[in-house]
């Protein structure tokens, strides 16, 4: 039996003479259209999921990552003093990479977006910031307000946006989830398609030897099974698919950063994602029938 | 065209055939008979490399048939039409498809053969019960159906096994005139039969030689036929 691109493109090849050789069998026609059906619906919400965790811990990701600072407000002759103490305790945390005193001029553009240009900053009572690196891990939030307390007493950590910490990571995570589920569900959609192929394959045994007696070829008897199974998931995953957008379309957008539940939307290159759902299907199909056909083939001979 | 040396067959127990040897020469018309259940079919069945022999070389159209590979013997069963004696078809097709299939898997069911479909319809007198499924068949048209199969890639040999089983005399003289005319136009002609008035009626028409399988060997039978 010829494999590869001969198979494809005999398939390809329009030929409703081969198609009709392999009599329409109704249940795993039905089986197979349905289970592609199902699962390319399963596959839209996946890749949705999968999707949004990905953006959900990229955005979060990037803001955590410059997400903690020490603030000192303490009177002017003390400044120096505590931030440098500040300064010691951040360095020798475990889980922060770095802790850098923002400098003058950092402070100034900080604050021009409000007061212009020409802030005096060095006159006004304005708190010394540094800026915490840390690790992905990330440090112990109580154990460092202890520790600044102690030594640094004009120390405040300001840390609000760590909350969102284990959430990143569960996004991405799921994010990860996401892509296995599409994995289980494309083998999935494989073995049942082997299973109806083989159904059908079976069922017409008959018509395999007659097509024998008559000079078929393995290849010519496979190519009439495989492009209606791969014709029929296609369909049947076009089917699912589109109902799959549809119902995502249903699920209320909460806007810009309300969560990832109601960001379960496909984004730009996402659609490419979802318009290469039903070919996919065709392919697993294709092959799964193919893988079958030329067992059954060789059983039969 | 079709040779054997020594051949033996089992399908499984005793040995059924043993020791065949026989040259059929192109152009020839060979009729086998032997008792129900001495191996007729089976020896057809050995001659298109549906079975392979146990023993001894099969060779068809000079190669050995065990050195093929399956589609090596789905390339040669086109230019060797056969008769089943079960005329197996597809069932839900119509009888010209079924008639047509021989073309369309190998890929040469494309216009133009058309008209030579009629008229081979016509000639096996099946014109009327071209759109009918196999089923709705009588037996004697399901035979005349077979033969009009097994000759529309115009083969140079046709293994003909009990074609007139199910048909009465007169249309069994049609089927016969078939195949002699088939022999006529130099075709190889193997039909097994255990239809003795069949095989007297061809050799008034046709110069045929006599088989006789029998003791699990194949004899030439005698002139008292
Ligand atoms: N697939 C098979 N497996 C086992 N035994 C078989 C098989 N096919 C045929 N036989 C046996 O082999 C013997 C010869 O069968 P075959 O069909 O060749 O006889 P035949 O001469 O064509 O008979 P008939 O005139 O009734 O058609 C029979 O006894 C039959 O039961
Ligand atoms: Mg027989």
């Amino acid at each position: 039996m010829k494999l590869g691109l001969g198979a494809g493109a005999q398939m390809l090849r329009f030929d409703e003479k081969a198609d009709r050789v392999v009599p329409p069998t109704g249940f795993t026609a039905r089986l197979t259209l349905f289970s592609a059906f199902a699962m390319a619906f399963l596959a839209v919400f996946a890749l949705a999921l999968s999707l949004a965790a990905g953006r959900v811990a990229e955005r979060w990701g990037d803001e955590l990552a410059q997400s903690s600072t020490v603030r000192i407000s303490a009177p002017a002759g003390e400044v120096a003093r505590q931030t440098e103490a500040a300064l010691r305790v951040l360095r020798t945390t475990p889980g922060i990479v770095d802790a850098r005193a923002l400098t003058d001029e950092e402070q100034r553009a900080l604050l021009t977006p409000w007061f212009g240009a020409d802030l005096p900053v060095e006159d006004l009572p304005l708190p010394q910031l540094i800026d915490i690196e840390e690790t992905p891990e990330g440090y112990d939030a109580a154990g460092l307000r202890l520790r600044l307390a102690a030594e640094a007493p004009a120390a405040v950590l300001d840390d609000h946006a760590r909350w969102r910490k284990p959430l990143t990571r569960a996004a991405s995570r799921m994010r990860w989830l996401g892509w296995a589920a599409i994995l289980l569900i494309g083998a999935a959609t494989a073995s049942m398609v082997t299973l109806a192929a083989n159904a059908s394959l079976a069922a017409n045994a008959q018509v395999i030897a007659v097509l024998r007696l008559v000079g078929a070829t393995d290849a010519y008897i496979a190519s009439a099974f495989v492009r209606r199974f791969a014709l029929r998931a296609l369909g049947g995953a076009a089917g699912g698919t589109l109902i799959g957008v549809g119902a995502l379309f249903l699920v209320p957008s909460g806007g810009d950063d309300t969560g990832f539940l109601t960001d379960l939307s496909i984004q730009g290159w996402g659609w490419l994602w979802v318009l290469l759902i039903p070919p996919v299907f065709g392919l697993v199909a294709f092959f799964a029938t193919r893988f079958a056909a030329k067992r059954v083939l060789e059983e039969l001979a | 065209m079709i040779e054997l040396e020594n051949v033996a067959y089992s399908y499984g127990g005793g040995e059924l055939l043993t020791d065949l040897s026989l040259t059929v020469p192109p152009g020839s018309f060979h009729f086998l008979t032997g008792p129900s259940g001495s191996g007729k079919t089976t020896f057809l069945k050995l001659c298109y490399g549906a079975l392979q022999a146990t023993a001894g070389h099969v060779r068809l159209f000079d190669r050995d048939v065990r050195s093929l590979g399956r589609d090596d013997i789905a390339l040669l069963r086109r230019r060797v039409g056969v008769v089943h004696q079960d005329c197996q078809f597809l069932d839900h097709l119509p009888v010209t498809e079924n008639v047509a299939l021989p073309l369309a898997v190998s890929g040469q069911d494309s216009g133009g053969t058309d008209a030579n479909l009629k008229e081979l319809l016509a000639w096996v007198g099946l014109t009327a019960r071209a759109d009918a499924l196999p089923p709705e068949l009588s037996g004697g048209e399901r035979q005349r159906a077979a033969l009009a199969r097994a000759v529309i890639m115009s083969p140079d040999v046709i293994l003909a096994d009990e074609p007139t089983g199910n048909i009465d005399w007169e249309m069994s003289q049609r089927l016969l005139k078939l195949l002699v005319e088939l022999n006529r136009m130099g075709k190889t002609v193997l039909v097994a039969t255990h239809d003795l008035s069949l095989i007297r009626a061809a050799k008034a028409q046709v110069q045929t030689r006599v088989l006789r399988i029998s003791n699990r060997r194949l004899q030439t039978a005698g002139a008292d036929l």
